[in-house]
């Protein structure tokens, strides 16, 4: 990786005693990681596959007995997780795509077109930044419950997820600092040739602005699979409900290894995303700081 | 990677510090405005604008004028002064919320701050399994929140609960841990931190990478044993990181929500109700929405005043 030096000097390491200490402290903190980190998730996918009296059973297996695919199956089948996995897929896919068309188009044209009042319309989308969320859930679930003018209600409706969604001022800006670099002589020449802008966005802008587009999607997706309580308010059909807001309503009364297993299955589709999408996500976090 | 991709990865809610853009060259004079080069380029800005204004503007407004309005859906608003926000005052669990949110962002601070930090600091030591501790670490915070919370519920469990199974296992006292009164809060804090440790984990990690190696060796030159070299290259070289990611969790934190509600509900004797929850409560159990927006407002002025102090940092940081 790096060839830099860090805190401690690559020859302090290689004398003897420094790489003792050095296999001690690697070898304690991949212990530590291991136990943190990993055992909780371990403990998580047998839990479900242990047996109801396995499970509360003291002291606890290290492993399962028998193993016991019962749980998962019920889970699947008695808290009706297709149902409810389908309806937060429904719900990231529409919030992915309204921030995807609305975000991009509003950034391409803050960005390109200069509409009159360009910049107090950014200038606004920026302020939200600095309002905390969660403070304004209340008034913009009275705003989805009536929607001003048409007095239409919106709840229970996928679109309660999905038009919210598209009001993301961090990925909005997002999206226009990349159009902002993109470079001016491409565009013009596409302008030249006869293409309008909106031939211009999709036949130009968007081929070349892979990387920030996959970006922003995952940020899209993700967002809308982990989010928890505005789904709890504006759904109350249960049958509409996304898995987080199912996992909570019915882990009153269900059996606990069913309840784990439908945890397990709730994770799975994150966690594989993750794993296929880790290099890009991890580089996108580190790189997030800049040096100070 | 790209150029774009320096301001991924931050989890939502968490602000870009992105260096400024070069500026845009001019605009060549003889550029055209026609009016229909106007309404194409609103035409673009329409979508998007109707959704900052539906569901970020004016609910920002809405928050304020409920605050100072009865307000039950169904029947017409009528004004009520400052009635709200004494109701809401007089409230016993308005000095809870705020106690145990501040308690709770303290402890977070606390814990989520300094064991990132020492984490970073020895992962950057080590040559081995790079890949591995940063995937590790970041498992967590791909876990749907809902699902890390069951999953503690289920760990704190006073019988068969794996945390008690593992203080008798090295012969400890065990704990109430959730069911009581002084240790809830704190184990709800043992959740959050667990759940969202990863991301800033890789900040620090990214940020000690930066640091150029030659302080270091200056630093030893001139006898600084490891402590100190910490104390005088480390930490000032990070300042600005630290700082920011204070502020971002401080916000964070204090809109926490989900461990509360679905580990403890509140309990035991109001014990982990926090303002967030508090504001849920007032809407969705009293019918209340003036007190909750009332509730809603004073959050907001108190998050507004650090998003202020975040956003003047990254911008002066950024013109530096």
């Amino acid at each position: 990786m790096n060839s830099t030096r860090t805190l401690v000097s690559p020859a302090a390491l290689a004398r003897p005693r420094g790489k003792a200490v050095y296999w001690t402290v690697f070898t304690a903190v991949v212990v530590l990681f291991a136990l943190a980190f990993l055992f909780p998730v371990y403990w998580m996918v047998t839990g479900a596959l242990k047996s109801p009296d396995e499970v509360a059973r003291t002291p606890p297996t290290l492993a399962p007995e028998h193993w016991h695919l019962g749980g998962y199956t019920d889970a699947w089948n008695l808290m009706q997780l297709p149902q409810h996995l389908l309806n937060t897929v429904v719900q990231a896919a529409g919030a992915w795509a309204c921030q995807l068309v609305f975000c991009t188009a509003a950034a391409y044209s803050l960005s390109k077109l200069r509409p009159a009042f360009g910049k107090a319309v950014l200038g606004g989308i920026l302020a939200t930044l600095m309002v905390p969320a969660q403070a304004l859930l209340v008034p913009k679930y009275l705003t989805v419950a009536d929607l001003p003018l048409i007095h239409t209600s919106l709840l229970d409706d996928p679109l309660a997820i999905w038009l919210p969604a598209a009001a993301n001022a961090f990925n909005l800006y997002l999206l226009k600092r990349f159009f902002d670099q993109l470079p001016r002589d491409v565009l013009e020449a596409a302008e030249i040739d006869g293409a309008g802008p909106l031939r211009i966005l999709w036949s130009v802008v968007l081929p070349m602005s892979r990387p920030v587009l996959g970006v922003v999607s995952i940020f899209a997706l993700v967002a809308v699979w982990q989010d928890f309580l505005w789904p709890l308010m504006v759904f109350s059909d249960t049958g509409r409900q996304p898995i987080s807001v199912a996992l909570v309503q019915l882990s009153q009364n269900i059996q606990l290894t069913v309840l784990i297993a439908a945890m397990v299955i709730a994770s799975i589709p994150m966690v594989a995303l993750f794993l296929v999408f880790q290099r890009h996500i991890i580089a996108g976090i580190s790189a997030g700081s800049t040096k100070g | 990677m790209t150029k774009t991709a320096h301001t991924a990865g931050r989890r939502p809610g968490a602000h870009p510090a992105v260096p400024p853009a070069p500026a845009p060259p001019p605009a060549t004079g003889r550029r055209r405005r026609r009016p229909t080069d106007q309404v194409r380029a609103h035409a673009f800005l329409l979508g998007g604008l109707l959704c900052f204004a539906l569901f970020s503007w004016y609910p920002a407004i809405r928050a304020v004028v409920i605050a100072f309005q009865t307000y039950t859906p169904g029947s017409p608003p009528a004004w009520a002064g400052t009635a709200n926000f004494t109701r809401v005052l007089h409230d016993p669990e308005f000095t809870a919320a705020w106690r145990n949110t501040l308690a709770f962002t303290l402890l977070a601070l606390l814990l989520g701050f300094a064991v990132p930090f020492l984490l970073a600091l020895v992962l950057n030591e080590l040559r081995h399994a790079r890949a591995f501790f940063r995937i590790v670490v970041y498992l967590p915070v791909m876990i749907p929140p809902v699902v890390s919370a069951l999953l503690w519920k289920w760990f704190y469990d006073p019988g068969a609960g794996l945390a008690n199974e593992t203080l008798r296992l090295l012969h400890l006292p065990t704990s109430n841990w959730t069911n009581g009164t002084g240790t809830a809060l704190v184990s709800l804090v043992l959740v959050a931190t667990w759940a969202n440790m990863g991301g800033t984990v890789l900040v620090y990690l990214a940020a000690l990478q930066s640091i150029p190696g030659e302080l270091y060796e200056a630093a030893e030159l001139d006898g600084a044993g490891l402590l100190q070299r910490v104390r005088h290259v480390t930490v000032p070289q990070t300042r600005f990181v630290i700082l920011m990611l204070m502020l971002l969790q401080i916000i964070a934190t204090m809109q926490v929500f989900t461990e509360p509600f679905v580990i403890t509900g509140g309990g035991p004797e109001n014990a982990t109700v926090t303002v967030l929850y508090l504001i849920y409560k007032y809407a969705f159990l009293y019918n209340d929405f003036g007190g909750a927006c009332a509730l809603s407002v004073m959050l907001l002025v108190l998050l507004g005043a650090f998003s202020a102090g975040y956003l003047r940092l990254t911008r002066s940081e950024g013109d530096a």
